[in-house]
């Protein structure tokens, strides 16, 4: 099409290196989604507002809407589909399963990736803390209750 | 989004090349949290983007007690709260960068890109005006600097001529017994547009004030300056405080909009302008 | 816990992780918009920049002409429907409406409302062919406020509308074109004798914005018709039937040529009932010979699809000294968006529900105005109006110098009171949730701090009925498959197992649900109306009777005694000599006649409906007007908690969309009717730092309707927090506003002195 501008992305995924064509046009979650299948990143606004479709690039936090695809070329990125390892879940996983912190389930994969952003770099969250970190995430349901709960209850279990 | 083509700079001049070669829809890319959301909402044309986040100059933090700070304009938030030096000399900054957006935002959104945007709410341009900061811009006639009370010249527009791009951000080493402080005003507790913002810095030799810088932010067509005649020379009494926040209040022109009143404006640019006063005062006692 | 003589389950009342739970927390869970088949296009939607104008040129020529663009679809591609009365899951609507508010006809009636449609070869150039639509407006004068909307001199929405009258005494009006669809009047007693009766009059007037649902999953739908006439959809929606037949009657297709599949669903709070993409993407699907996907972007989520009703409420009560109520009138008018259809009258019904008012008029009216088509949210039509009686009866309180809790108790609905359309209450938690209320620890807490207040409200909602089907097959290995057709918006799969496993004396593990699509599956009515668990629970009660009896059949075939001799007793089949576990049991049907499956459905009418009451503490910076929760207790009636985390969850879900409402969230619309703020930026939701812990108390009056004693639990919750945090303002600075959202600049404004 006249109006495509492909090229090869070329990024370590979730731990494995994926080479596929994108458009020059395309955000990182554009990209992830539509072009390499990895869906677990969620559209929710397209602009930086409900963390939907947080990952980590290069170990960082951020919000895949708001990155261009082009960007990535050479980076190491995290989505939820990473979280877990092939032993079992994540102790963050777990705890939001045990807490009942999902309803629909739609903003799950941001929070998740976003409560293992704040727990690597801050093992030992407050309650005032968990909830500054994950004010980019919004969640409909829950009235984020049970996710604080999960989220504090995780960063005990990594704790011990 | 709009068919556009992307091109990463490894240096200063090549950045300029690009811009050049690019014409009037050659964007800078930094951060990326605002230009990409224009671009793909087509509210701004754009045919090339120019990736400056892989320039040595525009990414990093450099600090020395002689110098002061430097900031390349295109690092992250969460490096500039994140960094002992400017939380411990430049509190306004470290305040600032640590509320604009959330987490993932700060992951991206720069100091440059804030001051770029030239935003009349921008958060990090009272604390960047207040802390007297100068920026560092590069372009096809080569390199100038100009102090950020000078940068802004209306809403969203500023002194950038074509192809020319902040490469970076410097602030002076604060003086002994001085402090600094910023707050905003927003509805929620995080993810809003200020409705004013404020930033100041000030000196004191016992109780007497013997500089002071206040910048407000969302109450006038650019983030401005407040006249600080009530205050430098003279004792901190509440007295003394309150006739700066009348000034801010009588100096600020917001508009009404959805996020906020004249009325209300007016009166945070008073309640603000107070409030990082009294902060920036007790640092300053240390 | 208050209830009395509630039985000893071993499944229900636990909280084991949900079925559906690791495919959510590892992103493996497939939404509609993970939708990916080969050859699959991707749609885009031209809005319009209008809120109100007739379209005098639609030319698609160039978009048709951009390479990688395959179909472009107009209101013209719609078939013509007949005017008429359709289901939309929680409401109704004409199929002639709903045609329009897809694609628009002659005229755009709201600022994005959606004219053209375009498929193309990926998200990119369909957004370009879109901007390539040339559109030639004549814009007409706009009105998006209820009260002047029904002014004579309104601007009129659709030349056709004439208003409909349920109002005993009340004269058609004359037959003139009018913004007002309808006005219902709900009598009960002699209201003119009621007031003359009162000691205490008190009249109060109200406005509440217009509020979107704010699920974080935009609207989405993905469509194949293919070459033998046959489409399928994947969406996610409240209700897969309930999209199939209103796609089939947009599209005038047998509903049995459309298999809707059940993809998972991001959130919908009623928002997502309506349809709004798929019977495009099918068109598009049709031209374009490809299967086609579509989603919303947000600005066209907040712009485009169903938010509630903005309302003005008028109240009055009168009562007699020692606080009897002796009569109620209250005026409803709410905003029903470009066409009819607000849920005024579910808001009239629920008005004056908690209390015991012999004489009471409820007056209600249906408008259109220049905004998006209003859908159901949460409790549809209940926060205004119960927010403003709420309101008034603290103010009422005050007046006659009662305590708020004890003038309610004094007047609570009980059991045999007639309610608002004269029918007598069935056994209701009213009055035990206002004790608790009364009794909890928060409540009876010392308040603490300069500028805090505490406030508190009643809520009611109904227990929708509505029709529900299922289907169980036992395996061999002893493990039930539990087919189901309600789409699982926030953990009714687990609750629907643990009730069929409860009965089958099993454990969660053993069974095994899904929910299916169309095709597969019994009829099933939307999700929504707090409905699910309720119905599904006498789906699964009748399913487990059907296994337990054909089991014991073949159980006593084996032992060859008769059928009656064989009793099921903690998940085992016991005959008069010998015993089979049910796994045994379930071993020995290939060899005895077959693996057992059966179904069921259920439509019964013995709803048990709830109560809430909120407490909230809360603080007030007088410098900027901005307020901070303290501390939150929702107190509900919940019947019986099948799985109690998440009827926690829905109560402290409800509970914070109802404080987003409260203090920041509202549609802000400039003269001509552009939405000003159509973003998660600027229509502020509640964020994480913004709250407390949200504490529940479920009080639980089992519905004598229910075998497990369920009512419906995901509305209410929503219905107090306005009134309680109203509430709560005054008794922190002493004032009362008549509008929600309080925001800050509302707060700073009525504390700063006046210009």
């Amino acid at each position: 099409m006249t109006t495509a501008n492909h090229f090869v992305l070329s990024a370590v995924i979730n731990g494995e290196q994926r080479d596929f064509l994108a458009d020059e046009r395309d955000s990182l979650l554009e990209a992830l989604r539509e072009r390499a299948g990895i869906r677990g990143p969620k559209e929710g606004c397209n602009n930086g507002n409900c963390g939907a479709c947080s990952v980590l690039l290069d170990g960082r936090l951020v919000n895949s809407c708001l990155v261009m695809a082009a960007e990535v070329q050479g980076a190491e990125i995290t989505t939820i589909e990473g979280i877990a390892s092939p032993e079992g879940l994540d102790p963050i996983q777990q705890c939001f399963l045990e807490e009942a912190a999902l309803q629909c389930g739609i903003c799950t994969p941001g929070f998740i990736v976003a409560t293992k952003a704040l727990l690597e770099e801050n093992p030992t969250p407050t309650e005032e803390e968990a909830r500054f970190w994950l004010a980019g995430n919004l969640c409909r349901c829950t009235g984020y209750d049970k996710i604080i709960r999960a989220v504090l209850k995780a960063a005990d279990q990594k704790g011990s | 989004m709009q068919a556009l083509k992307y091109a990463r700079a490894a240096s200063v001049d090549e950045a300029v090349q690009m811009l050049r070669d690019g014409g009037p829809t050659a964007k800078v890319l930094a951060g990326g949290t605002d230009i990409i959301v224009l671009a793909r909402e087509r509210r701004r044309k754009v045919e090339l983007f120019v990736d400056i986040k892989h320039i040595p100059e525009t990414t990093g933090i450099s600090y020395d007690s002689s110098n002061g700070l430097t900031i390349g304009a295109a690092t992250p938030l969460y490096q500039i709260y994140g960094n002992s030096d400017v939380v411990r000399h430049y509190s306004a900054l470290a305040q600032a960068s640590h509320v604009i957006g959330g987490t993932a935002i700060q992951g991206r959104a720069s100091l440059g890109g804030n001051l770029a945007n030239s935003g009349p709410a921008g958060d990090s341009i009272p604390a960047q005006m207040a802390l007297n900061g100068t920026a560092l811009i590069a372009g096809p006639n080569g390199r100038r600097e100009v102090p950020i009370v000078d940068f802004c010249t209306g809403p969203g527009q500023n002194v950038l001529g074509a192809d020319e791009f902040i490469v970076s951000l410097h602030f002076p080493h604060p003086a002994a017994h001085s402090g600094s402080a910023w707050e905003r005003f927003i509805p929620r507790n995080e993810m809003d547009i200020a409705v004013c913002n404020s930033a100041t810095y000030l000196v004191l030799n016992g109780d007497v004030v013997t500089e002071a810088r206040i910048a407000l932010g969302a109450v006038g067509p650019k983030v401005f300056m407040v006249p600080t005649d009530a205050l430098v020379g003279k004792p901190l009494t509440d007295e003394t405080i309150a006739a700066a926040g009348e000034a801010a209040k009588a100096t600020a022109t917001p508009i009404d909009d959805m996020r906020g009143s004249v009325k209300q404006r007016k009166h945070l640019s008073d309640v603000l302008t107070q409030r990082t006063i009294r902060a920036a005062a007790e640092r300053a006692r240390g | 816990m208050v209830a009395t003589d509630k039985p000893t389950y071993k499944v229900v009342g636990t909280r084991p992780i949900r079925p559906d739970g690791t495919d959510k927390v590892t992103g493996r869970a497939e939404y509609g918009v993970d939708t990916r088949l080969e050859g699959m296009l991707y749609g885009a939607i031209l809005r319009s920049p209008h809120a109100h104008a007739r379209i005098k040129r639609l030319d698609t020529s160039k978009a048709e002409a951009l390479p990688g663009v395959f179909a472009v679809a107009t209101n013209a591609d719609f078939p013509r429907v007949e005017s008429g009365t359709m289901s939309i899951g929680e409401g109704t609507a004409n199929p002639v409406w709903l045609v329009d508010n897809l694609l628009a006809g002659e005229k755009v009636l709201y600022h994005g409302h959606a004219i053209a449609a375009v498929a193309a070869i990926d998200q990119h150039t369909a957004e370009d062919a879109c901007a390539l639509i040339e559109v030639e407006y004549e814009v007409l004068p706009a009105v998006v406020d209820v009260r002047e909307a029904m002014l004579d001199t309104a601007p009129i929405l659709h030349d056709d509308l004439r208003t409909t009258v349920r109002a005993r005494g009340v004269e058609p009006s004359a037959n003139r074109p009018t913004n007002i669809a309808l006005h219902l009047r709900l009598e009960k007693g002699d209201l003119e004798k009621g007031f003359a009766e009162a000691d205490v009059v008190i009249e109060r007037e109200f406005e509440t914005a217009m509020f979107h649902q704010g699920y974080i999953e935009p609207q989405n739908g993905t469509a194949w018709w293919d070459r033998d006439g046959n489409i399928t959809i994947w969406t996610s929606v409240q209700g897969t039937f309930n999209t199939r037949d209103q796609v089939a009657a947009v599209l005038k297709v047998d509903p049995s040529r459309i298999k809707v599949m059940p993809m998972e669903i991001g959130g919908g709070f009623g928002g997502k009932n309506p349809i709004y993409l798929e019977p495009v993407a099918a068109i598009l699907s049709r031209k374009s010979k490809r299967p086609v996907k579509m989603w919303m972007p947000r600005d066209a989520v907040f712009l485009a699809t169903g938010p509630t009703s903005a309302t003005y409420c008028r109240i009055k009560i009168g009562a007699k000294r020692d606080g009897t109520f002796v009569a109620g009138h209250a005026y409803l008018a709410y905003e029903a968006g470009a066409y009819p259809g607000s849920p005024v009258g579910a808001g009239a019904q629920c008005a004056f529900a908690p209390y015991n008012i012999a004489n009471q008029t409820v007056d209600g009216f249906d408008v259109v105005v220049n905004g998006p088509k209003t859908a159901a949210y949460r409790a549809p039509g209940a926060p205004a109006s119960e927010y403003a009686v709420e309101a008034t009866i603290n103010e009422l309180a005050e007046m006659l110098q009662i305590e708020p809790m004890d003038l309610r108790l004094k007047n609570a609905s009980r059991e045999g009171t007639l309610n608002s359309v004269g029918a007598p209450w069935p056994t209701i938690g009213a009055e035990a949730v206002m004790q608790a209320v009364k009794n909890h620890p928060h409540y009876n807490s010392e308040l603490q701090g300069e500028d805090t207040g505490r406030g508190v409200a009643l809520g009611f909602w109904f227990n929708g009925g509505m029709e529900s089907s299922g289907t169980a097959s036992v395996q061999a290995d002893g493990r039930v498959s539990l087919i189901l057709g309600t789409m699982d918006i926030g953990g009714s799969r687990a609750s629907m197992a643990m009730m069929l496993a409860e009965d089958l004396g099993l454990t969660m593990d053993d069974i095994n649900p899904h929910v299916v699509d169309t095709d597969n599956v019994g009829y099933n009515a939307t999700t929504g109306g707090s409905r699910v668990t309720f119905q599904g629970g006498w789906v699964t009660r009748d399913l487990a009777d059907q296994i337990k009896a054909q089991m014991s059949a073949r159980a006593a075939a084996i032992w060859d005694v008769p059928a009656d001799q064989v009793k099921y007793e903690d998940g085992a089949f016991v005959g008069p000599k010998e015993r089979f576990s049910f796994k045994e049991m379930a071993g020995k049907l290939p060899g005895t006649g077959g693996l057992i499956t059966v179904s069921a459905t259920s439509k019964r009418n013995t709803q048990g409906p709830a109560f809430a009451g909120h407490i909230v503490d809360l603080k007030v910076d007088r410098e900027t007007g901005k307020v901070q929760i303290l501390r939150y207790t929702a107190i509900q009636d919940v019947g019986t908690a099948i799985h109690p985390s998440y009827v926690e969850g829905q109560i402290q879900g409800g509970a914070v969309q109802g404080i987003g409402m409260a203090l920041n969230e509202e549609y802000v619309y400039d003269d001509q009717g552009h939405l000003r703020n159509a973003s998660f930026l600027d229509y502020r939701m509640p964020v994480a730092n913004d709250l407390p812990m949200i504490d529940v108390q479920m009080v639980e009056v089992p519905n004598p309707g229910h075998p497990f004693g369920v009512r419906g639990v995901g509305e209410v919750p929503i219905v107090p927090p306005q009134a309680a945090i109203r509430n709560a303002l005054h008794d922190a600075i002493g004032i009362n506003f008549y509008r929600t959202p309080v925001s800050p600049r509302v707060i700073l404004d009525e504390l700063l002195p006046k210009d």
